[in-house]
């Protein structure tokens, strides 16, 4: 059945198709103000689905697509589907209101830009409402098109090419990791529907192939979200346009990847290789990204790694909370907390990444730069950018009273309770944890600093910045005011979350820790005590104080990573060398000679043949069967023999020419001996035409190469034809002498009198039996005398060539 | 340089007219015996050659004022037409039929359709070799 929950999902792609007309025949009207309304009305399509949600209920329609195949589109809406979908609907409200203000009516192709864009909301939706895996994959790959299409938005530009290029490159390959995983999930529990496999899910942890399922997934989940070291893609896709930034690379593709670790937790976190991958990869991801913002020296550069620092946080929230499955009660169970560290954050994420990049985005509108080198001053000139830069830099940042902080303080919460974990040798690694998230911290927190004061705080650069700067239109403020006042709103009251949207995704998450009627209790507070966390925090500020003072002194130390060793570095010399390699290879075996082609179709086919030959043990003599040698055909063959070795040793070409005659005439006389007058009859007429041809060819050949010319001897051809006839030699041996079935020749020549009337058996079956072969026989000659008739009457001389 | 070809000439006049009798021999004599469409066509083209020879190509295409190309089309639309002739009476593509008839003067004889199949075979290999022969004649 299709149902309106499926049309939502598919409503942006109808959309898109209307954009174009729209965009032609509105001309005057910004076309985002149409498009405008699809994401609105699916917000709110998808907020009646809370109280659903929130009381345990889920909703699943199914459509069928291939049922043959199990692909149906199963549109499946829970806690942590819904979560997403009001995200990418809600973000994606805000990014079009934004870009109508953004992006110019007069100079840009806005028809490409909202195409894409709904494209991409349509095939989010799609990720995130399919039940079914292969649904799932064919909407993930539509993502990763569109955004590779964004990010070149502006394709005149190089860097936008390359940049989409390289984002391509990668989600791609991830994509395909992730496509194999999934098949092999379905080779193991038979279906590719996701609520399936997680009620089997317990079956195929001993299987051999979930190990390999689960890596490659993960594969997909983590160049999708930019992990370490895949993500190297981000920080180039910033040269799409400030709204697709803000939305893409910010709210919701790069968490498409969040998205399937959580989803697919149920099904591989009973084992701790998960845990290990998961939570590993992001805190060095959480480290990596944060560590090299701080050396950027664009804003949206900066943004581009605290996204991907931000986003390895998540992820190793997620990987900790999967912990949570090892310990049955679910009361006093600290590892749930991390799981709803990581679903909090992951809201505050998008709210407050989406304002900073609004933010960048409306600094370099006014002022024509993002370099933080080229800014500064800002501050009383654009006072409401400021304040939205404030607050979501100290949210970022982890700072009180915004929700940042607290899904730090859970994030701490998580990681100091990972050292307690009784499990995976943690005695030695386990202390790491907490260590690299609190020096991550520090750094998010010196970053996010100078997000605000190196472009709002300190004296305007003179000359380099226009010389009218002046606050944004309201309408490019709007959805910046949005997305902060979440911030601030969910900063004092986190608990207007907990238990509409944060609890049923808990549920979708860790599903095996409820039983019957039980439902998860999630209770956010601001205040948690003196604990260790604060300490922390007090920590990073203090710290985080200390050398943002002292940024310059410090600086240095990014230069001790030389450029030539970036990841960077690593993907463009790998490019190169797959490139270079490859010609290379191709230009070293195809070399444009026939001559090495043939060598290369012989050597080929002997090997394979006397390979099988032999192998199969295929090769006998058997001597029953042959016929006594008369004289005549000893001597006809003692003078093939002479004739063949005439042609090839011989000193001229007509010597040659000549020799190959004989050859063809001794042929004919064998059909004679052997009783085959019509072959005998169309040799020697054929042969005499062909040796006539070849005299021609012969007489006309430039003065220059006509000269008598040996054939060289070269040991590796003689070697060669040597093997090819010896091959064919062997094979015609054992294929007489091995007659498995008798000839159906009987019948032809019982039957050629009685039903075709005619007694010249051979002239029967060319006409009658298999007429059919000689019809197109004739063809060919047809085709051949056309095609010499052109060759040689339609030449193209070198003035009318076209 | 026109050479005096009188005794080349005269014996092609006489010879010729043996080939193209063999070669018309050939053809309906194959279905019983060896010869066939394919023989007579390839006959009857070396008695042209034989004529090119002798008398250059222009006078050829003076007595024999046929675009070969056509025979060859020609011929493959009979072979064609033959294969297609099954379809009137309800058999599959080239079934061939044969009967034994009186026909004033010959006497008995036996008719067959594959000998309408062979004729297309007949043209079209007179048709190839000359178009064949003389592009590249003309073209040296």
């Amino acid at each position: 059945m299709f149902t309106a929950l499926h049309f939502a999902i598919i409503m942006p792609f109808i959309a898109a198709i209307l954009v174009p007309f729209l965009y032609k025949q509105f001309a005057r009207i910004h076309t985002g103000w149409f498009v405008l309304i699809v994401p609105v009305l699916l917000f709110i399509y998808f907020i009646q689905y809370i109280p659903l949600t929130a009381n345990g209920q889920t909703v699943t329609s199914v459509f069928n697509w291939v049922p043959s195949l199990n692909l149906n589109f199963i549109a499946y809406v829970d806690g942590l589907g819904l979560l997403f979908a009001l995200l990418i609907t809600g973000i994606g409200s805000l990014v079009v209101l934004y870009s109508i203000y953004y992006l110019s009516k007069e100079k840009e192709a806005l028809n490409n830009f909202y195409v894409f864009l709904l494209m991409f909301m349509g095939a989010m939706l799609g990720v995130v409402l399919s039940d079914n895996l292969i649904v799932l994959y064919t909407f993930w790959e539509i993502t990763s098109l569109s955004s590779f299409l964004l990010i070149s938005y502006w394709y005149e530009r190089e860097q936008s090419r390359y940049g989409a290029l390289k984002s391509l490159l990668i989600t791609v390959i991830g994509g395909f990791a992730m496509l194999v995983g999934f098949v092999l999930v379905y080779k193991m529990t038979g279906t590719f529907s996701i609520q399936e496999i997680v009620a089997s899910a317990e079956t195929i942890t001993g299987h051999p192939l979930f190990l390999p399922a689960m890596l490659l997934i993960l594969l997909g989940a983590f160049t999708k979200s930019a992990q370490f070291p895949f993500h190297i893609w981000l920080p180039d896709a910033m040269e799409a346009p400030t709204p697709v930034s803000a939305y893409l690379h910010s709210a919701t593709m790069v968490k498409a990847g969040i998205y399937l670790v959580a989803r697919l937790s149920p099904i591989f976190a009973v084992k701790g290789e998960w845990l290990w991958l998961v939570a590993g990869f992001g805190i060095v991801t959480l480290f990596w990204g944060s560590f090299t913002a701080v050396r950027q020296t664009d804003l949206k550069g900066i943004l581009a790694y605290s996204t991907i620092s931000q986003l390895g946080m998540i992820l190793s929230m997620l990987g900790v909370g999967a912990a949570a499955l090892h310990f049955d009660s679910i009361d006093n169970n600290l590892y749930i907390g991390a799981t709803t560290a990581a679903l909090f954050h992951l809201i505050n994420h998008a709210t407050f990444k989406g304002s900073l990049f609004m933010m960048v985005g409306i600094v370099d509108h006014e002022t024509g730069t993002r370099d933080i080198r080229y800014l500064g001053g800002l501050m009383t000139i654009m006072p409401i950018t400021f304040t939205v830069a404030v607050i979501g830099s100290f949210s970022m940042a982890g700072l009180p009273p915004f929700n940042g902080f607290l899904s730090k303080e859970m994030f701490f919460t998580s990681m100091v309770q990972i050292t307690n974990l009784g499990m995976f040798n943690i005695e030695t690694f386990g202390v790491l944890f907490p260590v690299i998230a609190w020096i991550a911290s520090v750094f998010t927190f010196i970053y996010s600093m100078i997000i605000v004061f190196k472009t709002f705080a300190g004296n305007m650069h003179p000359g380099l910045v226009r010389a009218n700067i002046h606050e944004a239109p309201l309408g490019m403020l709007i959805s910046p005011i949005v997305l902060i006042s979440l911030v601030v709103i969910f900063g004092f009251f986190p608990n207007i979350l907990a238990h509409s949207i944060i609890e049923p995704a808990m549920a979708s998450i860790l599903p095996s820790l409820l039983g019957g009627n039980e439902q998860f209790y999630v209770n956010i507070r601001f205040w948690h005590g003196f604990s260790t966390e604060l300490y922390m925090t007090i920590g990073v500020v203090v710290i985080g104080l200390l050398l943002f003072m002292s940024l310059r002194k410090w600086a240095g130390i990014y230069r001790l990573f030389p450029e030539s060793l970036s990841f960077n570095r690593l993907y463009d010399q790998l490019l190169v060398t797959t490139e270079n390699v490859s010609t290379i290879l191709t230009s070293w075996y195809m070399k444009g000679s026939v001559r090495q082609y043939l060598m290369y179709i012989m050597v080929f086919f002997t090997l394979i043949l006397t390979v099988v030959l032999f192998g199969k043990g295929a090769f006998t003599v058997n001597t029953t069967n042959l016929a006594p040698i008369s004289i005549y055909e000893a001597v006809l063959a003692a003078s093939l023999v002479i004739a063949a070795l005439l042609t090839m040793f011989a000193s001229t070409r007509l010597k040659a020419v000549i020799g190959l005659g004989a050859t063809g005439y001794i042929v004919s006389l064998f059909f004679v001996i052997f009783r085959a007058p019509d072959l005998a009859l169309t040799q020697l007429t054929i042969e005499t035409v062909s040796v006539a041809l070849f005299l021609l060819c012969f007489y006309h050949l430039p003065e220059i190469t006509k000269g008598a010319k040996k054939v060289r001897f070269q040991p590796g051809n003689f070697i060669i034809s040597l093997a090819v006839g010896v091959t064919i030699t062997l094979i015609a041996i054992s294929a007489s002498s091995s007659k498995l079935f008798d000839s159906i020749s009987s019948f032809f020549s019982e039957a050629s009198h009685d039903l075709a009337g005619g007694d010249n058996m051979v002239n029967v079956i060319l006409v009658d039996f298999r007429g059919f072969d000689t019809l197109f026989e004739i063809l060919v000659l047809g085709i051949a005398a056309m095609g010499i008739y052109t060759m040689i009457r339609l030449r193209i001389t070198g003035r009318n060539r076209p | 340089m026109r050479q005096n070809d009188i005794i080349l000439q005269t014996t092609t006049k006489i010879v010729l007219f043996i080939i193209l009798a063999f070669s018309v021999f050939m053809f309906f004599n194959g279905h019983n015996n060896p010869g066939g469409g394919f023989v007579g066509g390839l006959m009857t083209s070396s008695a042209i050659v034989l004529f090119m020879l002798a008398f250059g190509l222009e006078t050829t295409k003076r007595i024999l004022p046929f675009d070969f190309k056509l025979v060859a089309a020609s011929g493959l639309l009979i072979a064609i037409l033959t294969g297609m002739g099954s379809f009137v009476f309800g058999v599959p593509f080239l079934s061939h039929t044969f009967g034994y008839f009186t026909i004033p003067i010959l006497g008995e004889m036996e008719l067959a359709t594959a000998t309408l199949f062979d004729l297309g075979v007949y043209l079209v290999v007179v048709g190839v070799t000359l178009t064949i022969i003389q592009t590249i004649g003309e073209d040296s």
